[in-house]
């Protein structure tokens, strides 16, 4: 069962919920946060994915 | 000077400010830092290291600095903690209150294990008569951002947010003209708050719940007669929403793209379209960004140099892609010898802005023909009507 939690940036607070996704930066809505390449980066203020933690 | 009984300005006004990491600020610009006398004796926010005697002159007049009991820090960035370790050497008894980030970020500079306070958002702290009301407003615009509310005098000290870079004898919004003051507010919103509108909304939606009457941000003057006017204004930006109005941007080796541009003007004036003329060789990147700000068409145009954009452009576009402008129409042109990539370069960055791109970009060989040159013109004409619709 793939992780469907909430994520949230450490350096700035915005929260990934994989049912939005982050269609902007190309990540479909229902996309879990592992399954996000690792390039990714907060779309908010940049951070990276090791910046975030379950919510 | 006082802003409110026991409430005083006690910054610092830097007249020679001309270059603020690559931001030309025209007018200078001053550090506002404020000192509350109550029960506790509070400091909030300090100003850039080398203003340090300035402010602590100011102090001295109304209080010995050793009876300050805290420093708060709204935000990390130098221009307004650099002066924090004189301070601290001469009030030893001060608790430095500072947000999350804000601990982190300033152990991080100034490498000092210092008496802190972590204010969690909504935090409150009485200092006697007053309160002093701590939120936390992340990406305004850094992670460790935050704006001190004092609700029995109906004061907001937003630090950067609502700031302009301006050094003047005034302090206060009524003693200079609106249109300088709206200007400089627009400046400072387009080149360091423009990427974060979703945050500024946010904390103007938590802000309009609150009794305002002053608001006394971290550079240039005090907001006490035009609030309304500001917050307007505010509300504009964070939203994208601009004017009917065209820029181009542009610069040019031997004159083509700049042809180009001229006649893309011509085609736009002949739509009804007011237009601003920003050529990189005689504008600063900076600059450019307050026209950006209300400007909804926005056409920009570089000659194809070694198989790239001019570097002049490469900066105003790597600038402009930071700072995000969204809600825009965009349209790229230039001129090349053979290689040609520069147009394509323009819109790929304007996809990325997710710009609204109606009609392709032109891209003409060496010198283009008269001909051409109509035909520019037209697409010129075309966008404005587009615009203008």
């Amino acid at each position: 069962m793939p992780d469907m939690d909430k994520y949230q940036c450490t350096v700035c607070g915005y929260v990934y919920d994989p049912e939005q996704g982050d269609p902007d930066s190309n990540v479909a809505p229902g996309t879990p946060f592992s399954a996000i390449p690792n390039e990714w980066r907060c779309p908010t203020c940049g951070a990276e994915k090791s910046d975030f933690v379950k919510m | 000077m006082e802003l409110k009984p026991g409430i005083y300005w006690v910054g610092g006004v830097d007249w020679g400010l001309r270059n603020f990491h690559g931001y030309l600020t025209h007018r200078g610009s001053s550090y506002n830092a404020y000192l509350i006398i109550d029960e506790k004796v509070v400091l909030v926010d300090t100003v850039k290291h080398y203003l340090f005697e300035e402010m602590l002159g100011r102090i001295k007049e109304i209080i010995d600095p050793a009876k300050i009991d805290y420093i708060v820090s709204n935000h990390v960035e130098m221009d307004h903690s650099g002066a924090l370790p004189k301070m601290l050497k001469c009030a030893p008894n001060a608790t430095v209150v500072t947000s999350v980030q804000g601990e982190k970020g300033l152990r991080r500079h100034f490498k000092e294990d210092w008496k802190f306070h972590v204010a969690q958002s909504g935090e409150s702290l009485k200092i006697g008569k007053r309160t002093l009301v701590f939120v936390h407003t992340p990406m305004v615009h850094w992670p460790d951002s935050m704006v001190t509310y004092i609700p029995e005098e109906k004061l907001l000290l937003p630090n950067d947010a609502f700031g302009q870079h301006i050094a003047s004898a005034a302090r206060f919004d009524d003693e200079l003209e609106w249109g300088i003051l709206k200007e400089a507010a627009a400046n400072y919103y387009a080149n360091i708050v423009l990427p974060y509108g979703e945050q500024v909304s946010k904390a103007l939606g938590a802000l309009g719940g609150l009794a305002i009457d002053m608001i006394g941000p971290s550079h240039g003057i005090i907001w006490r007669s035009r609030i309304p006017d500001i917050l307007k204004e505010y509300q504009k930006w964070c939203t994208h929403a601009t004017e009917k109005r065209a820029l181009i941007i542009y610069d040019s080796m031997w004159g083509s793209t700049e042809k180009m541009a001229h006649k893309l003007k011509d085609g736009l004036e002949a739509a009804g379209v007011p237009v601003t003329m920003r050529s990189l060789s005689t504008n600063h990147i900076s600059d450019v960004m307050t026209d950006l700000i209300c400007s909804k068409l926005v056409l920009i145009g570089s000659p194809t140099l070694n198989n790239g954009m001019l570097p002049t452009m490469g900066a105003m576009l790597t600038y402009l892609k930071g700072l995000k402008p969204r809600n825009r129409i965009g349209f790229a042109f230039g001129s090349f010898g053979w290689g040609g990539q520069a147009v394509s370069e323009i819109e790929a960055v304007m996809k990325g802005l997710n710009w609204e791109m109606p009609i392709k970009g032109v891209n003409l060989k060496w010198v283009p023909d008269p001909e051409e040159l109509e035909a520019v013109k037209k697409t010129g004409k075309e966008l404005g009507e587009r615009l203008m619709k």
